[in-house]
Parts: C-alpha cells; sequence; structure tokens
C-alpha cells in the first residue's frame, strides 16, 4: 500500500481509546452475527458486511459534533452502529421486522433516522454523492455549522455524478466531506483493474477540492484527518475528500464467496493491519486498559448483539396492511 | 380577474410561495442565469423565461443558477428535501430525464417507503414536454407514462393557466416529489387568474364541459385541442363530456367511470405514444371497471411509436390533431 499517514502522539484520552474499540468492537460482532444470521436463513437478499472496515467510519464519528449529518451506501451497518442507532432496530430491518428501522420494507441497505442525522443507506452505486451535497447545501443555506460526511467507495468513484457534485460542492462551498472508503476492490474487481489512477484523493484537484490519504486501518489516523476536514469545512472553506483507505475482510455481499484474491492477502491484512487488534494493542501496551477491562466490554458487546440478535428474531413480521402505506403523504384508499 | 398567461401564472405561484416560506428556493439551468449581479436585469429567468424576475427580487441564494448536471441538480434538491427544505428544482426539458432518472425514481420517490415512513421528500420538479416547436426528437417529448407508472411521486400536467397555478401552489406545499410537466404549447395561452395564492387539489378532474353522448379523456395540450374538438361536435348536433384530470398520478379514477357511467363511450386523447400510455392505462381502467357501460370500443388518440419528427408537416402529423380526435369521437357513435 501507499505510504501512510501516522499518528505518533494522539491526543486521545485512554477513555476516548477504549470507546473507540467498544465502538469497533460492537460493528464487528454486529457483523458477525449479521453473517451467522444470514447463513440460516434469517436475512434473505443482500447483506454487504462492513468488517475490516470499522475504524473508518469509528475515525470519523470521533471527529464530528452533535448535529452533523452522514449518508452513505447500501454497506451501511458500520455507519448506523456508530452514529447511534440502536443494534435490535438495525438488527431486526436485516430480517424483515416491524421493529426494523424501516419497519422491515427497507432491508440491510434502506434505514433512515433523523434523529441520528442518518440519511440512509442507499443501494444504487455513487447515488448519495448529489444527496450528500444536497444535505450540505440546506446547512450552508440555513448557515447552521454543521457538515455533512458523504461517504463511498472506490468503485462509486468511478461513477459520473460524482464529478457533478464535486463540481457543485466546491462552486457554492458546500460544508461536505467525501469520504471514499477505499477498500481496494469494486465488488469483485481490484482497484487497478477498475481505476486509470491510484490516488483517487487527488481528483478533486481539478475542482479545486483539497484531498489527502488517510490509513483507514488506524482510527486514530482517521479521527485527526477527520478533524482536519472538518474544521476545513465548518470553516467555510468548502468541500474536502478523504480517501481512506481500507480493506474488507469478507465479499461484497454474502453471497460473494471472495475468489478474486488470495487467502493469503486477507490473512495478512486480519494479521498485521486489523483496526480493532491495533486499538487494543495500544491500550494494553500503553497500560491505558486490563486484560480485564477489554474482557468486560467484550461481553457487553456480546450482550447488546445478542439481544439484537433475538429482538430481530421476535419482532413480529410487518402486518400486510403495510404493503400499501408509506407511499404518499396521504393514507391509501381504503 | 385578471387575465394572464400559463406562464406568468406559474412565474406568480413561484414567486407568491417564495414570499410566503423561506424554505422555497429555485435551482436549475438558468433560472436566474446572467453574470450574477444582484437585481441583474439581464438575468435569462429560464430558456422559456418563466423565473424571469426572481432572481432580482430573491438574489443568489434562492434563485439559484446550477452547473449544466442534471443528476446532482435532483439529487442536490432531493438531499434538500429531506432536510425539510421545498426545492422547486427546473429540469429544462422533460427529455433530459434520461440522465437524472435515477435520482428521481430510486431516490426521491422511494424514501418514504422504503425508509419505513421516516423520510419525506417535499421536492418539486418543473419541467416543460410536448412538441410542436420544431425542436426535434430530443426536445419535444412528454415522457409522462415514464413518470406516471412510478410508486412515490405525483405528476402533474396543467392544461390552462389557472391550473398551473393552483396545482403549482399545492405541488410546493405538498410533503411528496412532484414532477410538474409544463406544457411548451401553452406558456402563451391567457385565461382568468385569481391574483391570490390558491391550491387545486391533486387527484381532482376538471370536467370543462357536461355532455351525454361520449367522454373525452385529454391530458395537458391536448386539453384545448379536446375542447376544439368538443365544439365542432356541438355543431353536428354531438354532446360531449371533456374531462382534464390535471394529475396523472394521482389519477382521479371515480369521475372518469362516473362520467363513463353517464356516456357509454370513452376517447382518450394523450400526447404520446400509444404503448404504455395514459391512453391505453385509462382504456385499461374503462375495460376492466365499467365494462358494461361501454357502448362501443374505446377510442384512444395518440400520437404514432415513433420518434418526434422535426420537419414541420411530419410534426404536425405526429401530434394528436382535432380532426383526429372529432374522428375518433363519431367512430364510437
Amino acid at each position: 500500500m501507499a505510504a501512510r499517514k501516522t499518528t505518533k502522539n494522539p491526543n486521545v484520552s485512554a477513555e476516548e481509546m477504549l470507546g473507540y474499540y467498544r465502538d469497533m468492537l460492537l460493528i464487528r460482532r454486529f457483523e458477525e452475527k449479521a453473517g451467522q444470521l444470514y447463513g440460516m436463513g434469517l436475512i434473505g437478499g443482500f447483506c454487504h458486511l462492513y468488517i475490516g472496515q470499522e475504524a473508518v467510519v469509528v475515525g470519523l464519528e470521533a471527529a464530528a459534533e452533535e448535529g452533523d449529518k452522514r449518508i452513505t451506501s447500501y454497506r451501511d451497518h458500520g455507519h448506523m452502529l456508530a452514529c447511534g442507532m440502536d443494534a435490535g432496530g438495525v438488527m431486526a430491518e436485516l430480517t424483515g421486522r416491524e421493529g426494523g428501522y424501516s419497519k422491515g420494507k427497507g432491508g440491510s441497505m434502506h434505514m433512515f433516522s433523523k434523529e441520528k442525522h442518518f440519511y440512509g443507506g442507499h443501494g444504487i452505486v455513487a447515488a448519495q454523492v448529489p444527496l450528500g451535497a444536497g444535505l450540505a447545501f440546506a446547512d450552508r443555506y440555513k448557515d447552521n455549522g454543521r457538515v455533512t460526511f458523504t461517504y463511498f467507495g472506490d468503485g462509486a468513484a468511478n461513477q459520473g455524478q460524482v464529478y457533478e457534485s464535486f463540481n457543485m460542492a466546491a462552486l457554492w462551498k458546500l460544508p461536505v466531506i467525501f469520504v471514499i472508503e477505499n477498500n481496494q476492490y469494486a465488488m469483485g474487481t481490484a482497484q487497478k483493474r477498475s481505476t486509470s489512477t491510484e490516488e483517487i484523493h487527488k481528483r478533486g484537484e481539478a475542482f479545486g477540492i483539497p484531498g489527502e490519504l488517510v490509513d483507514g486501518m488506524n482510527v486514530l489516523a482517521v479521527k485527526e484527518a477527520g478533524e482536519k476536514a472538518v474544521a476545513h469545512c465548518r470553516a467555510g472553506n468548502g468541500p474536502y475528500i478523504l480517501e481512506v483507505k481500507t480493506y474488507r475482510y469478507r465479499g461484497h455481499s454474502m453471497s460473494d464467496p471472495a475468489k478474486y484474491r488470495t487467502r493469503e492477502e486477507v490473512q495478512k491484512m486480519r494479521e498485521e493491519r486489523d483496526p480493532i487488534e491495533q486499538v487494543r494493542a495500544m491500550l494494553l501496551t500503553g497500560k491505558h486498559a486490563t486484560e480485564d477491562q477489554l474482557k468486560e466490554i467484550d461481553k457487553e458487546i456480546k450482550e447488546i448483539v445478542n439481544a439484537s440478535a433475538e429482538f430481530a428474531k421476535e419482532s413480529p413480521e410487518p402486518d400486510v396492511s403495510e404493503l400499501w402505506t408509506d407511499i404518499y403523504a396521504e393514507a391509501p384508499a381504503a | 380577474m385578471a387575465v394572464i398567461s400559463y406562464r406568468k401564472a406559474i412565474n406568480q405561484a413561484l414567486e407568491q410561495e417564495m414570499a410566503r416560506d423561506e424554505s422555497v428556493i429555485l435551482m436549475g439551468i438558468d433560472v436566474g442565469g446572467g453574470t450574477g449581479g444582484s437585481g441583474d436585469v439581464g438575468s435569462v429567468g429560464g430558456v422559456m423565461g418563466v423565473t424571469k424576475g426572481l432572481y432580482p427580487k430573491f438574489g443568489p441564494d434562492r434563485v439559484i443558477d446550477t452547473p449544466i448536471s442534471e443528476s446532482a441538480i435532483i439529487g442536490a434538491a432531493a438531499g434538500a428535501a429531506v432536510t425539510g427544505m421545498r426545492p422547486v428544482a427546473e429540469l429544462m426539458f422533460v427529455d433530459f430525464i434520461g440522465v437524472c432518472l435515477d435520482q428521481i425514481y430510486n431516490q426521491a420517490a422511494k424514501f418514504r417507503y422504503m425508509f419505513g415512513g421516516k423520510a419525506r421528500t417535499p421536492l418539486v420538479i418543473r419541467t416543460m414536454g410536448g412538441a410542436g416547436m420544431r425542436a426535434g426528437a430530443q426536445h419535444s417529448q412528454n415522457l409522462h407514462p415514464i413518470l406516471t407508472m412510478i410508486p412515490g411521486l405525483k405528476v402533474v400536467m396543467p392544461s390552462n393557466p389557472y391550473d398551473a397555478k393552483g396545482l403549482l401552489i399545492k405541488a410546493i406545499r405538498d410533503d411528496d416529489p412532484v414532477v410538474f410537466l409544463e406544457s411548451k404549447a401553452l406558456y402563451d395561452m391567457k385565461g382568468e387568474v385569481p391574483e391570490e395564492a390558491y391550491e387545486i387539489p391533486f387527484g381532482e378532474a376538471n370536467i370543462l364541459r357536461d355532455g351525454r353522448d361520449a367522454t373525452i379523456v385529454a391530458f395537458g395540450a391536448m386539453v384545448p385541442r379536446a375542447m376544439q374538438a368538443a365544439d365542432r361536435l356541438a355543431k353536428d348536433g354531438v354532446k360531449v363530456t371533456v374531462l382534464d384530470p390535471r394529475t396523472t398520478s394521482p389519477l382521479d379514477e371515480e369521475a372518469i367511470l362516473d362520467s363513463l357511467d353517464e356516456t357509454g363511450r370513452l376517447i382518450v386523447v394523450d400526447e404520446s405514444p400509444p404503448r404504455c400510455s395514459l391512453a391505453a392505462d385509462v382504456a385499461a381502467l374503462a375495460v376492466s371497471q365499467a365494462f358494461d357501460a361501454l357502448k362501443a370500443p374505446v377510442g384512444m388518440v395518440t400520437c404514432p411509436h415513433t420518434p418526434v419528427p422535426f420537419a414541420p408537416n411530419l410534426e404536425d402529423a405526429y401530434i394528436p390533431s382535432v380532426e383526429r380526435i372529432v374522428e375518433a369521437v363519431k367512430n364510437t357513435l
């Protein structure tokens, strides 16, 4: 991989570090459980797991303030958990139940929470990028000092509407951070085989948008870059691009066995670069936490995830009448 | 009551709603135009002059000239709408929907449903359609059938200045995404329009003329043609009902079926190719719901299944004419 930014003297407390550990572990365990439920046939359709990428969203959430917005693609479970949405509500949406965030009508890719300023889960590659520019447009119009994190992948970076949005966001100085989660595979095609130039963060140069490459396996590096981007946007300087280089351990979706790369490649990444293990090691070697403390967190996370799975199994299926609701503002004709 | 044009009626609706509600903004290509000076008298005001005068009045923060990037325009407008703003995005010609349809049908139209009722998208997409301007194959289509079949979207086709104002005000105040399909052929049409703001509800047909011999259902620019046909038929003693649904989604099925109960004969005039058209849709409604009332096969007066031609004589032959409407009615008698 290309040269990375490192954070030698992170200005974070042990408490914050423990928080990142906890948040990343919640995503990891939640996704593992979702994978299990999928295997058991309790989750249907497409299910895109975030395992391996946890440091991206947790690092950026650490840079966000209350009221900031986020919008992402279909690989959205991690984003929702990281911004504080309820694990049970997310899992129950995966199983298509009444207690899910979208009452079972959205599924894995489509959830929304105005309270947490999460503007969806979108299934069309890169379609969330103009939408994210629009969220930021509304903030600029209201002059409320908020920023929007607009997440998309290295695959989406080759869609045309991304560049329409770059131009518009730069032209109008919209407070939007374009977060390119570069997990190095556009579905099953390696980046070098789908993308003409390696450095996607430089694609904003033509529009006058600054961009930088970030080590997406290091939550502190992500947080630091996020803070810089947030400060740039909040100061009214317009958009910022973060290319966060990361890696997904699982296939593009649960139906993808990921045979387009070697097991060794994945194994190497897990052993040497795992974002959770990195924080764990920092906590223990720096004596910021004890093994027992971390075990306690592991246990707490396991309980949350198990409870979410139980809720997702027990929540009833949506009533058939739900088929005809929420189409228009007006109630359906009797 | 003041007599103003269809163009002016739309302009007046925009002006009044923008003055009433700060969350209403305009965005699109050349909606202001010019060099961007505040109070720029040389501003464009839209390719047809519909938004003229709004830029000097409301300024660049609310009348927003955009790059020629329809996906980003509609997408950004949808994103702003989800936060509670009420953007009126202009898609210069409905023909350009091809480059931004994803943002309309996969995004804006689906948010309410796929997010389980948690999201609302009060977005208006103003656009124009229809043949007759010698604008060729890529600037003359209507495309309302494509939009009408999308659940979650509302589609409006005003046929006169009074309706244009009332329906646009309703569209702006509505909490769902609305495509407001203006007719190029009608911009200079004059009619009585009240000065004050008023709403016309969606899904309520307007019966312009009552007659017991047949029902003509017509959309948008076909409504004045249907009225001309009705005048000619009246000279021959044939009295027809002319019904304008005003919105294709929702569609006032009840009004159409009620009228059919009285007349027993149905002619649908739709400026679009026949396959999967509104004409086919309304004909299917009649056959499936009111077969017993029908005294004759349903007449469908549509364009041919061709692109819109350029040559004036060909284009005139493309658009449903008054003669063809008259003939279609007589065929049912």
